[in-house]
């Protein structure tokens, strides 16, 4: 039996980066707001303190961050014709549960996309002609442009203190940051970090050939920073437990560190922790959402109404949830109708391994976003015409982490156990290099996401089901950006080197990167698109679907500096205009 | 007809009090933090109830909601006056230095009168508390009578017209309603104040609460008025930042009250005469202390002890760090600690409890080096007063 309880002005579904933004500036602008999260409360000292946060164990293998499968997973085919499976460890990409999301154990990597970006499709028709695009390639436009997100990604990096070099600063190329950048209105809140051995060689290595390398921005911050909250963040220690571990330092931009002290504050918010979203409701013209279905942590199920419903559930389960919840007309493959589900895409990334006799290194020094980077092959920086592809990638060399389960570097005809296996990865555990290129994902008509027809969750609803192969496009630009970064290897003059490009059919296994978007796009048209420019849905105008989710293409870049300055900007149109008029803004 | 109203509503009022009279009165029983004993955890605001531990035994606050049966709303202005500035009840009974009357004896008749009227605005909560529960003798209130006779020195504060208006205004609610030195204060065998040692700290509930005088060690003598201010306003100031039992001081005391107050609280603190300070030479520390440091505490607190601003406390120079009694530092260590959270500075950052990660001996050496690092200097704490600091805090 479902029990309805008392009207609230505003249903959060999600407490993570997105989340914690919508219920920041609600709050402020005086709704009461009520926020259902499906996982437990996380806060630094108690969850995650520098005693115990870095466990290699228990967070990278066993991903105690994680959500657990068992209460929901997702299944998976490359191709329309295949069967797909339910996804039992995650692999590929790891979404996180509970409070903070993903942005707990995120990495930090800060990025904006850069202007010509927002105009994938008009600018590559303009330059390079129509038939340049793939007929079964689906990438479109987006709805905003680089110029109107600015102050939003300002706000996003000052919220988070995010650490780095401003290339462009209001038109103005300033050295030592990517000269390919859009135009920033300042610099960013913190300086880079300092950068090591590794990173420092690549970026002397790039530039001997012409190359333009910038540290990479990042939300491990190079020092103490107050955001405009009021929220005091730590120095990075360089301990290199970020990427799937929460900072126990305070030192790593997350919700816990920007947002979460000043929400625990704000008595219009209350918080449900341990309660699963099953579904938004709507009213029986299907055009007004009335709130939300949710089940506690002792099973028993709760009606919340709500005049406005934020979905804020990460990429995965917005569109899940939008499914189930029978919102949008469902994406068709084979017809190439629909929206819900359609334009999925993740990145394509490859990698060149270094071993030098020469040199040695400090792997123990390391932060998630410790690293020189190049851009010079990305964006509209080379002609795609004799290239061949659309899209390009950020390459760079990563001081992230030297672990000691997972970092052992062990040249090509290694042993994979055994003493040789020992004494090499003794040998190479401070005398090896990784370089890595994270390149674009074009949508297509192939890849999507929908409900599978058999397995099922915890509740008995219908898992999601993702149909993904990389794009024969993207494995040429793969190829073409990897041989770049070799070139750059090459140069650092080490005495083996070892290229891992990037193959089809993709393997959902092997870590790649939680850089998972599309399935409810954001456009300026229905029928290509779940959300307006505004994130609120066609379909239901007091619904606004937040995340990864609005992207109709990925670019090479990380997507969080981008999500968080959608929210930032979603959440200026609801307080500005929405509250005073409701209905639809686009 | 204006005037008929405006008469209406001020009989309204809380018995006839005047409107700006109970502003005060709330602005000045927040200056005394008298919600924090009054409350309850989880009850209702001033119902009283609180368990408040005293070397004596354990005493409860009484309920000061203007509730007739359980509260005080049968007091007269007289009677308040007379509990909270002589010690006395109605019916003559005797209170417990607990509730601290020897400090508020120097607040002005009309400040109590306006905190009397706030009470009595306040809507009535029905809720008896049994405020009688200290183990024979201590029950014996009539015991008060002699304590008081040895011990409590009523009178209004004078100003002293050598010093300027906020030296001032400091003095009187630093010594009066702010009743710092309730903490501040070594108390003697009887649980009364060390006059001849006025704030120059003391140990209360398992937590040394810091020197207040100008000393350099062992005090202020490192603030500035403008950090003090911060610490007493935001929770966070001068490098250090409010927790345990100075962080609820904050969060419902001082970061509520006027600028103007607080710089004249400093101002009077910072001219105190300063503690005079027993030369210490800086202890020799075990290897291992710094070692452990490095390993568990640098992190934050940085290499040299010098914390972040607003986030992690300063070691070096710590007046808590460096405290006679290593209580303080033992226990945070042990149990961790979390900081204040204000609007101004809402972070309330965190530190975990270490006692399941490091022995009696580890703990005593990284205190040693704590205590005797960057120009600190103060004895080594033995591993034995680890020990008797684990599971018995208070
Ligand atoms: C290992 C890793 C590294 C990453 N590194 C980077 C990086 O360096 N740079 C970058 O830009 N991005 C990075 N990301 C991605 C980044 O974490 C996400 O983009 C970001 O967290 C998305 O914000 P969100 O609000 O959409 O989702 P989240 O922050 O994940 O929050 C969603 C919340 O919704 C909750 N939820 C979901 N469904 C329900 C339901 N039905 N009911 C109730 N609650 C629900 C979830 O439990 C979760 O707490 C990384 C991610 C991972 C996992």
């Amino acid at each position: 039996m479902t029990r309805r309880l008392a009207p609230t002005d505003a249903v959060i579904i999600g407490f993570g980066w997105t989340g914690m933004i919508m219920a920041e500036a609600l709050t402020a602008a005086g709704l009461r707001v009520v926020a259902i999260e499906r996982g437990p409360m996380r806060d630094t000292a108690q969850s995650f303190p520098p005693a115990t946060a870095p466990d290699e164990l228990r967070y990278a293998i066993r991903g105690d961050m994680l959500l657990p499968t068992a209460e929901e997973t997702i299944t998976f085919r490359n191709h329309l014709d295949q069967h797909a499976l339910p996804v039992r460890k995650w692999g590929s990409f790891l979404p996180g549960s509970g409070v903070g999301g993903s942005g707990v154990h995120w990495n930090g990597h800060t990025w904006r996309l850069r202007p010509e970006d927002f105009a994938l499709r008009s600018a590559t028709i303009a330059r390079y002609g129509r038939h340049f695009i793939p007929p079964d390639m689906t990438i479109q436009d987006w709805p905003v442009s680089y110029a109107e997100l600015e102050p939003f990604y300002d706000g996003f990096e000052y919220l988070c203190g995010t650490s780095g070099q401003a290339g462009n600063l209001r038109g103005a190329i300033q050295p030592g940051g990517n000269p390919f950048e859009g135009p920033r209105a300042r610099g960013y809140p913190t300086p880079p970090l300092t950068m090591p051995y590794g990173p420092t060689l690549f970026a002397e290595a790039a530039a001997g050939m012409g190359y333009h390398p910038f540290p990479l921005p990042t939300g491990n911050l190079s020092q103490p920073y107050t955001n405009p909250h009021g929220v005091v963040l730590g120095q990075c220690s360089y301990c290199g437990f970020c990427e799937r571990f929460g900072c126990g330092n305070y030192a790593k931009a997350s919700p816990q560190t920007t947002l979460l002290p000043v929400l625990t504050r704000r008595p219009a918010l209350s918080l449900r922790t341990g309660c699963e979203v099953l579904r938004i409701v709507t009213d029986s013209t299907g055009k007004r959402a009335t709130g939300v279905v949710y089940v506690d942590d002792k099973g028993e199920e709760w009606e919340q109404p709500a005049e406005l419903v934020l979905l804020c559930a990460f990429m995965l389960d917005n569109v899940r949830l939008l499914l189930l919840s029978g919102i949008g007309a469902p994406y068709e493959p084979r017809a190439g109708t629909g929206v819900v589900g359609r334009n999925y895409a993740y990145q394509t990334v490859s990698a060149v391994q270094l071993f030098f006799e020469d040199k040695i290194f400090n792997p123990f020094i390391g932060a998630g976003g410790l690293g020189m980077v190049v851009d010079d092959f990305n964006g509209d920086s080379f002609d795609h015409g004799p290239a061949g592809f659309i899209g390009g990638a950020w390459l760079t060399q990563l001081a992230s982490n030297g672990r000691p389960i997972l970092a052992r570097p062990t040249p090509p005809g290694t042993p994979r156990w055994g003493a040789a296996w020992k004494a090499a990865t003794a040998h190479y555990y401070n005398r090896s290099l990784g370089l890595v290129a994270s390149g674009s994902s074009s949508s297509h008509r192939g890849a999507f996401l929908d409900l599978d027809p058999g397995y099922t969750d915890r509740h008995g609803r219908p898992l999601m089901r993702m149909t993904f192969d990389f794009h024969p496009n993207d494995l040429r630009m793969s190829e073409y950006v990897t041989d770049r970064l070799a070139g750059i290897g090459r140069a650092m003059g080490p005495s083996r080197m070892a290229v891992f490009k990037r193959h089809a059919p993709y393997d959902i296994r092997p870590y790649q990167t939680t850089h998972v978007v599309g399935g409810a796009a954001m456009g300026a048209h229905p029928e290509t698109s779940v959300v307006n420019r505004y994130l609120q849905s066609w379909d239901v105008s007091n619904l606004f679907v937040l995340g990864g989710s609005a992207f109709p293409q990925n670019s090479s870049y990380n997507p969080t500096g981008t999500i968080g300055a959608l929210a930032l900007w979603a959440a200026s149109a609801i307080t500005g205009h929405y509250l005073r008029a409701p209905g639809p803004l686009a | 007809m204006r005037g008929i109203v405006a008469l209406l509503l001020l009989a309204l009022l809380g018995g006839g009090a005047r409107a700006d009279e109970v502003t005060r009165g709330r602005y000045l029983a927040t200056v005394g933090d008298c919600i924090a004993c009054h409350t309850a955890p989880g009850g209702a605001p001033f119902a009283g109830g609180r368990p408040i531990a005293t070397p004596f035994g354990t005493l409860r606050s009484a309920n000061i909601t203007p509730d007739r049966a359980s509260g005080i709303g049968g007091w007269s202005d007289a009677a308040f006056d007379r509990a909270l500035r002589a010690g006395i009840a109605p019916g003559g009974k005797y209170l417990y230095p607990a509730c601290p009357f020897p400090y508020f004896t120097r607040a002005r008749g009309e400040d109590i009168a306006a905190i009397h009227a706030y009470l009595r605005s306040l809507a009535p909560v029905g809720n008896p508390v049994q405020t009688d529960a200290l183990p024979f003798p201590f029950d014996i209130r009539a015991l008060m009578r002699g304590w008081d006779a040895a011990f409590f020195r009523p009178g209004v504060w004078h100003d002293d017209p050598a010093q300027d208006a906020a030296w001032n205004r400091g003095g009187y609610l630093v010594e009066g309603l702010g009743h710092c030195g309730a903490c501040h204060t070594a108390k003697n065998a009887f649980g009364a104040d060390e006059t001849r040692r006025a704030l120059q700290g003391g140990l209360l509930q398992g937590w040394w609460a810091p020197g207040l005088t100008p000393a350099p060690r062992t005090g202020l003598a490192g603030w500035s008025i403008d950090g003090l201010v911060a610490y007493l306003r935001t929770g966070s100031g001068g490098g250090q930042l409010a927790s345990g039992p100075m962080a609820e001081v904050v969060e419902r005391s001082t970061s509520h009250l006027s600028d103007t107050d607080l710089r004249a609280m400093a101002v009077y603190l910072l001219a105190r005469p300063a503690r005079t300070e027993v030369a210490v030479r800086p202890a020799p520390t075990p290897l291992a202390g710094e070692a452990i440091y490095l390993d568990r505490c640098a992190a934050c607190h940085g290499r040299a002890g010098e914390g972040t601003a607003g986030l992690f406390p300063a070691l070096r120079g710590s007046a808590v760090v460096q405290a006679p009694r290593p209580q303080t530092l033992i226990r945070v260590v042990l149990e961790g600690g979390r900081a204040a959270a204000t609007d101004a500075a809402p972070t309330g950052a965190a530190m975990p409890g270490f006692a399941s990660l490091l022995d009696n001996d580890e703990i005593a050496a990284v205190l040693a080096y704590i205590r005797n690092s960057w120009g600190n200097a103060s004895a080594p704490p033995r591993p034995a007063q680890v020990e008797r600091m684990r599971g018995s805090p208070g």
